[in-house]
């Protein structure tokens, strides 16, 4: 499915008026579809279906007990609340999409520039941006005011990265004069929208009179997408390709699933519960009822029973019985619950102890509604770098040719060997250094101090070329696709041919390099060892890597290895032309430029490994040590090395070393190696399981891909038995099936992160924890809570997830016990009453008691503390309350239900012989047993709050 | 093979694309703020908003649970004791007419005795003072087994129509088979008034007749807010069967006290209603006459009338059960306060003791390194 887009069409081209338009619209309703899609949306939840059963039936008034404006009112009220929620949700949408729809850009229609509304912008328009524009719609870039065709965009509002990024015109549309621009005429052939904007695998084709009919590749990096900032270029020109609803951003827009917490179906289930339990108190006083009716009732003559029922007659008394019981179901309790949530939630954005004081970001709970999962937290699954780890990048150490240089304890920049091999030009250090300085995508820009400031897209590359400029070899500029170093004193420039970039399968990347000294071809490759070592010449020795490797990760450093190659000038020729054609591919376009790449990447010289460090993050210990003291068990998965995994595992409390832990490493590389060592481990750890001993286990990507694809059951076992496991090599897909594993053995799974790749776990797991970090702000958007530190997590979980939860369960079961409470005594009043559901109240009290009198004392549980802050953080060990869910279960829900039950019959007896023979008077008795259950619960709250 | 949408991960050191990346520590040009992100303004700090909203918090402990507990005791007992004395010093007679109020010669045709329209059904009977009753001596008379507190029979009236004489004709479908004579409305309607109590007491002490008081037997607020003074009774008994009292139709509604008592529906299906009232102070061993116009037809149900004559007290007529209660409540309140002195002094724990805590207590469970 491609669509076909006529650059500056007119109305003559085939495709006008074919694609929508550049109207965006957020909006869930409008003026007129409001009310019925509302309403309908509200009564596709059970509860409101029973609400409005009750209500209807409580116009009929020959059954009705009370006033039906008891329930009516405050069914009107709730239903009113959410839909004006909804409403105003749904006008600040309706606002800010104006807003974006009347801003005025400048486009050209028919030659001529125009100033236009966004809204009006259609397919094939090209569109002027001048500096800190926001980009209207998606376009292909065909013009900027850099000589070179570059152009910065601010990607923030897209996937929440502040650095900047690059963007080229696509080669065809090179050297076109600023005047022409207007004129130009093209098709561009694009994919069907979707919504992945990391890529876009197009084609243009320029009509004459501007150049050839040459088919000219196009991906995302010609393009600027939609809500996207130009910055630092004086003007850019594109033409739209996808509009309104149907850019990139249009299209990922969704609504995400609402997640459940396990206290709502537990609540559902005794809401439930009880729903059977009033059926069957309907059905037996209804009975009851019939039978007095027609035994004793006809014989009091006062009551006038005629003696031809209407066939009804049958139902109204169980009808009746219905409507006197129907409020043992809370009407207000999804109400009370959603508002204390949104409470809770804002209080973890006001707590200021969760404030990351460096970036001064605070707390934020995007999601409201799951803030009592916190306190049952069972699983953490975790991320490693960026999450347990600061991401702030340094060199430490490298090995070069063999040569060792820094160790533990000083930094390889400040090793005298290595700055006198530097200063007398050894042709390794040098190659070495070019490779760091060159091979990546780094960005220079000069400040206005004259300081040189790199823009870098990846902390590692941000860490190599700093350190490069530390040993002298200084990337000053790069200018289109020339670079200029200096090393000591002496610039040499560059021209970057072709870069082979990185992907997650490749694990390297690499450029291809023209030396404007000699005119030689490099290629500079650099990437994990895995991926470079054995693409070395036959002849060359990588034992010595692999050793430097091994013990830089052993130290729990980040690795890379870094290679080079002369190419001939033919064998460059003849691949480019490959690599250019797989560009141009429409279908697996990845795919075949993997492909490509790898003919090119092959017989390297490997030049040294260099290793980075990055710090644990403040208090990551204390806090993983504190929560596992809480029983919550941690696994951690990352795409790290596992020797480097390991070590970061030790320092930070995550296992503990022998012999009081033991790691069991589960590897192997085909279907029976995986198994054998799975039964293996799972042996031990069977035997082990009576010990305090701390098991954990150890697994990598490719083994975890064949476990999970043929032992699904033994790993499924392996993940119940084991309270500390390691993942690493592991895809995001693979973090995010390990996450599903843990929820299918029903437990509660919490998974931190901070980068896109920890998008899908996160999204997977019952809470997803974002942490507002370097690597942008994808995973804290995606996240139900973003922190700014791992260590807010201990606070989050045992202060504000346990208070939650503790607050949530009484409150619960509060409202059944005090609804509860008046139904048990209207049953009891008619058994006194004939059995005919006279009710004892009248509405007007029943209506204050379940809004006024009920509703605000309990308020103050919301504030309520069982224990202090210092207390809990003390003994986290009083966690595992929360987590085996002590505090609302059906027994404690029994408990509650006993309790109604016990408080009615104390009210009733006391009420009805207090006020025997002459003082009996219904509007008294019921006032009295009124008051008498008021005084009860704002007892039983005192009681309760601590 | 596709990639992922999402980038590997940490060992992919250098991400080119547009996911998964970061920026360089040194911000080198102005940082705009991106519209759509979030200020990152500090909360608002206060007590609440940071959950230190000052608090009491009461630690129970045993010597506090033990002095509340005696606390009640002393408080209840007294008060128990003081009811039950109130009670006992009540002077109650109580007489059951129903049966004695027969003729012999009806006694195997009741119903028909009852509801024959042209016989007397006077009845005398002679009641004896146990001890001296102080003025006011209230008259009541007790129903049993009468339901009104049956829905369909309490709910048979039409508030607003006795309100006021405009509204004379609405809510009249609540009030059932007792709406309308013809096209005319009832007044007051329902099942409630058609069966109103309608035996009559004259009292005499040695052939000299003892005042009935029947002023002020209604409450206030019943005369004055729900009994409208402009509502006379109107075709009231005048259908084809006949329940209970008639109406004087010359006398408003507010009026009449007999009405408005009968028309607070009582709770249960034994109880007592306001007759009357004595103004004059009985002597013990006196006997009192009283003469019993035996109309009202209890037969029917096989419940029974009687006639009760009581004073008061501080705590209302002669009731065991309030001083029963305080009593009980008081007594076990004082018994567990000795039970939990004998634990405390015999089984002591310490505030705050760890040893306690349930992970201290079992070895087994959660380790941690």
């Amino acid at each position: 499915m491609k669509r076909f887009v006529y650059i500056n069409d007119d109305e003559s081209s085939p495709t006008h008026g074919l694609y929508c338009d550049n109207r965006i619209s957020n909006r869930k309703y409008t003026l007129f579809n409001f009310l019925p899609k509302n309403l309908m949306e509200q009564f596709s939840r059970f509860m409101n279906q029973y609400f409005l059963l009750i209500a209807c039936l409580q116009l009929w008034s020959l059954i009705t007990p009370v006033n039906p404006a008891s329930t009516w009112g405050p069914l009107i009220f709730i239903f009113a609340v959410s839909a004006t929620k909804e409403a105003w949700d749904d006008y600040n949408r309706y606002l800010s999409d104006k807003t974006a729809n009347e801003k005025q850009v400048w486009i050209v229609r028919k030659g001529i520039k125009q100033h236009i509304q966004a809204q009006d912008i259609c397919v094939g328009n090209l569109v002027w941006l001048r500096e800190n524009d926001e980009v209207p719609c998606d376009l292909v870039l065909i013009g900027t005011s850099d000589p070179q065709g570059l152009c910065y965009v601010e990607t923030a509002a897209l996937d929440g990265e502040i650095d900047l990024k690059t963007r080229v015109i696509p080669s065809a549309c090179t050297g076109i004069d600023f005047e022409l621009l207007h004129k130009i005429k093209g098709v561009i052939e694009c994919p069907n929208p979707d919504k992945d904007i990391r890529r876009l695998d197009a084609n243009l084709r320029l009509f004459p009179p501007f150049i050839d009919n040459d088919v000219c590749p196009l991906t995302i990096k010609n393009t600027i997408l939609q809500s996207c900032y130009l910055r630092n270029t004086e003007w850019a020109c594109g033409v739209a390709v996808y509009t309104g609803n149907e850019t990139k951003l249009g299209m990922s827009r969704g609504i995400p699933e609402p997640k459940l917490t396990a206290m709502d179906a537990m609540i559902d289930k005794l809401t439930g519960a009880i729903f059977v339990f009033q059926i069957v108190v309907v059905i037996v006083l209804g009975i009851a009822g019939n039978v007095w009716k027609d035994t004793e009732a006809r014989k009091q003559w006062y009551v006038l029973y005629p003696d031809n029922d209407p066939w009804y007659e049958l139902l109204v008394i169980p009808l009746r019985f219905e409507l006197l019981c129907s409020i043992m179901i809370p009407i207000s309790i999804k109400v009370s619950l959603d508002l204390v949530k949104s409470l809770y939630a804002k209080f973890i954005d006001w707590d200021r102890e969760m404030i990351d004081l460096e970036t001064d970001t605070p707390s934020h709970a995007t999601n409201t509604a799951i803030s009592e999962d916190l306190g049952q937290v069972e699983y953490i699954l975790t991320d490693k770098t960026g999450t347990l780890t600061e991401n702030k990048m340094v060199f430490k150490i490298c090995c070069i040719s063999g040569n060792f240089y820094g160790n533990e304890v000083g930094d390889a920049s400040k090793d005298k060997r290595l700055l006198n091999a530097i200063s007398s030009g050894s042709p390794d250090v040098v190659r070495f250094l070019t490779v760091m300085a060159i091979c990546n995508t780094v960005i220079p820009v000069r400040s206005k101090t004259g300081d040189i400031v790199y823009k870098a897209q990846s902390q590692d590359e941000d860490a190599l070329v700093h350190a490069a400029a530390k040993l002298n070899m200084v990337l000053t500029n790069k200018n289109g696709n020339i670079l200029e170093l200096r090393f000591n004193t002496l610039a040499i420039q560059y021209e970057v041919l072709e870069t082979l970039e990185f992907t997650s399968d490749r694990k390297r990347m690499s450029v291809v390099v023209r030396d404007c000294q000699n005119g030689n071809i490099l290629l500079l490759s650099k990437g994990a060892d895995e991926a470079i070592l054995p693409c070395a010449s036959a002849g060359q020795q990588t034992r010595i890597f692999n050793e430097a490797v091994e013990q830089y990760s052993q130290l729990g450093l980040r690795t890379l290895c870094l290679a080079w190659r002369e190419l001939k000038e033919d064998e460059y020729e003849e691949w480019s032309f490959m690599f250019r054609e797989a560009n141009s591919t429409l279908v697996d376009r990845e795919w075949r430029i993997a492909e490509v790449c790898q003919r090119l990447e092959k017989d390297l010289e490997v030049l040294g490994v260099t290793a980075i460090e990055d710090r644990l993050q403040d208090g990551v210990p204390e806090t993983i040590y504190t929560l596992r003291k809480a029983g919550i068990n941690f696994w951690m998965l990352t795409g790290d090395k596992q020797n480097t995994a390991i070590q970061i595992a030790l320092s930070c409390n995550f296992i503990s070393p022998e012999p009081k832990g033991q790691l069991l490493l589960i590897d192997g590389k085909t279907e029976e190696e995986v198994g054998r060592s799975l039964e293996r481990v799972l042996l031990t750890m069977r035997t082990t399981a009576s010990e305090p001993k701390d098991v954990a286990f150890v697994i990598d990507g490719w083994a975890l891909e064949i476990a999970l694809k043929h032992y699904w059951k033994a790993f499924t076992e392996l993940a119940i038995l084991s309270r500390t496991a390691i993942c690493c090599r592991v895809t995001p897909s693979q973090k995010a099936q390990l996450v599903q594993i843990l929820k299918s053995c029903d437990y509660r799974t919490l998974a931190i992160g901070d980068g896109g790749n920890d998008v899908r776990m996160i999204q997977q797991a019952d809470i997803g924890v974002g942490i507002s970090g370097r690597e942008g702000l994808q995973a804290a958007r995606a996240a139900d809570y973003s922190i700014g530190r791992f260590r807010f997590l201990r606070r989050l979980i045992l202060v504000h997830g346990r208070y939650s939860y503790n607050r949530t369960a009484f409150l619960s079961q509060y409202s059944f016990y005090k609804s509860l409470l008046i139904c048990f005594i209207q049953i009891f009043f008619s058994f006194i009453s004939g059995v005919s559901g006279t009710s004892l109240f009248n509405s007007v009290s029943l209506m204050a008691y379940n809004v006024f009198y009920t509703s605000i004392p309990v308020l103050v549980s919301v504030l309520d503390k069982d224990l202090s802050e210092e207390t809990v953080m003390q003994h986290p060990q009083i966690l595992f309350y929360c987590q085996a869910g002590r505090l609302l279960n059906p027994s404690t829900f029994a408990g509650w239900f006993g309790r109604s039950l016990f408080h009615a019959v104390v009210v009733f007896v006391i009420s009805i012989h207090a006020y025997a023979f002459e003082k009996s008077e219904m509007e008294e008795v019921g006032m009295v047993a009124l008051s008498g259950c008021i005084w009860l619960q704002a007892f039983v709250v005192t009681l309760e709050t601590k | 093979m596709a990639m992922s949408p999402l980038l590997d991960d940490d060992t992919t050191l250098f991400d080119v694309n547009l996911d998964g990346t970061s920026t360089s520590e040194d911000g080198g040009y102005e940082p705009i703020p991106a519209p759509k992100t979030k200020s990152k303004k500090p909360p608002p700090y206060s007590r609440f908003t940071q959950q230190e909203l000052p608090a009491c918090k009461p630690i129970i402990t045993p010597k506090l649970v033990i002095a509340s507990f005696t606390f009640i005791a002393i408080i209840f007992v007294p008060i128990g004791i003081a009811a039950l004395s109130a009670s006992n010093k009540v002077v109650e007679i109580e007489e059951r007419y129903d049966r004695e109020c027969i003729p012999p010669i009806y006694s195997d045709h009741i119903l028909q005795y009852i509801q024959s329209v042209g016989t007397d059904k006077t009845c005398t009977r002679r009641l004896t003072v146990p001890k001296h009753m102080k003025s006011p001596v209230f008259i009541y008379y007790q129903l049993t087994d009468f339901y009104q507190n049956y829905r369909i029979y309490k709910s048979s009236r039409s508030n607003l129509q006795l309100k006021s004489k405009a509204d004379e004709g609405s809510e009249l479908k609540n009030c059932g088979s007792v709406q309308t004579v013809g096209d005319e409305p009832i007044v007051p309607c329902g099942l409630v008034a058609w069966s109103m109590f309608n035996d009559t007491y004259s009292f005499s002490v040695k052939d000299k007749a003892l005042i009935v008081n029947k002023m002020n037997i209604a409450w206030e607020s019943d005369k004055k807010g729900r009994f409208g003074s402009d509502v006379y009774p109107k075709n009231f008994q005048a259908g084809g069967v006949i329940g209970g009292a008639k109406l004087n139709s010359s006398i408003p509604l507010s009026e009449q006290d007999d009405l408005i008592v009968w028309m607070r529906p009582a709770p249960l299906r034994n109880f007592r209603k306001l007759y009357g009232r004595i103004d004059v102070d009985l002597e013990a061993n006196e006997e009192i006459k009283v003469e019993i116009k035996n109309n009202y037809n209890s037969y029917g149900y096989g419940g029974e009338k009687l006639l009760v004559l009581s004073t008061t007290s501080a705590f209302g007529g002669k009731s065991k059960f309030l001083g029963i209660a305080y009593l009980t409540v008081g007594g076990f309140c004082f018994l567990f306060a000795i039970v939990f002195v004998i634990i405390h002094r015999f089984k002591r724990r310490d505030i705050g003791d760890t040893a306690y805590l349930s992970w201290n207590r079992s070895p087994v469970g959660y380790y941690i390194k």
